[in-house]
């Protein structure tokens, strides 16, 4: 029988909004206090979901030492306490909650064969978060 | 369609054992929650239900009996309860929080009459749960 288990993690990492495509103007009126040239931080909550059949003879969909450790080499340890414009990904790309919602998916899409991945879903802030399942 | 989630809390301890595997590979498999003393925790359950709303009532679902549904068929049963030794599902099937949703959802299941079962989650710490959502 098929299960979706879900793991929450957290990291903290810093970002400013800024698009090259725009004037200094536009940037402005586009991501206001966000686009501050000193950036700023969040304290991002992760949370991953995975499925699959429940495995009869563990009672699992994966291990979760598998997840927690796939998370942490793959996410956790390359995403926090860091400046995420400094990272490869983010040179062309805005780090938006939303584009780091996507590449958080698709990082995990390639590495973790454990499980489906099914969903990532990203807290920027208690009242902000956004959810990324794949095209 | 409306969908209503209602939630419930039980504490409960549990351990992770498969007879069929010598003791070293439950030890592998389960680290420390194999050891057979058990160790616990604060679970909540969510049960979400959905049906159309009754025009006359104005529900999905009369709250209250739900919530005595809930309480009968699961709390009663697994609060304040060592899993693995006192709720029959757990004889035979290893308490993890998967087959925790799928014991729920199954003791839910036939004694629902208006309101249609969607979705059992079930939290076993704040930071992972499980949902099921019957046969798939």
């Amino acid at each position: 029988m098929k299960a979706h288990l879900t793991r929450r993690y957290l990291f903290s990492s810093s970002h400013r909004l800024h698009s090259a495509d725009m004037t200094a103007e536009e940037n402005v009126a586009t991501y206001g206090k966000c686009n501050n040239p000193y950036g700023h931080g969040h304290n991002y909550t992760l949370e991953v979901t995975v499925s699959g059949p429940v495995d009869q003879s563990t009672g699992m969909v994966c291990n979760l030492v598998d997840l927690d450790q796939a998370v942490e080499k793959e996410v956790l340890s390359r995403y926090n306490l860091e400046n995420l414009n400094t990272l490869q990904e983010f040179t062309q790309t805005v780090p938006t909650t939303e584009n780091l919602c996507i590449e958080i998916f698709e990082i995990l899409q390639r590495t973790f064969a454990h499980a489906h991945l099914e969903r990532v879903r990203l807290e920027e802030t208690m009242m902000n978060s956004f959810e990324y399942a794949g095209n | 369609m409306v969908y209503l989630t209602r939630k419930a809390e039980f504490s409960a301890s549990h351990f992770y054992h498969n007879p069929e595997f010598t003791p070293e590979e439950n030890l592998r498999l389960f680290g420390k929650c194999n050891n057979p003393n058990g160790h616990g925790h604060n679970y909540t359950l969510e049960v979400t239900v959905k049906g159309e709303v009754d025009p006359r009532s104005g529900f999905v679902v009369d709250l209250k009996q739900l919530k005595e549904i809930m309480h009968r068929e699961v709390l009663d049963a697994m609060d304040h309860r060592f899993l693995n030794k006192e709720v029959p599902e757990f004889l035979t099937r290893i308490p993890t929080t998967e087959n925790l949703a799928i014991a729920v959802w199954e003791r839910l299941m036939p004694k629902l009459e208006r309101a249609q079962l969607h979705r059992v989650r079930v939290y076993e710490t704040p930071d992972l749960f499980v949902d099921f959502y019957g046969e798939e």
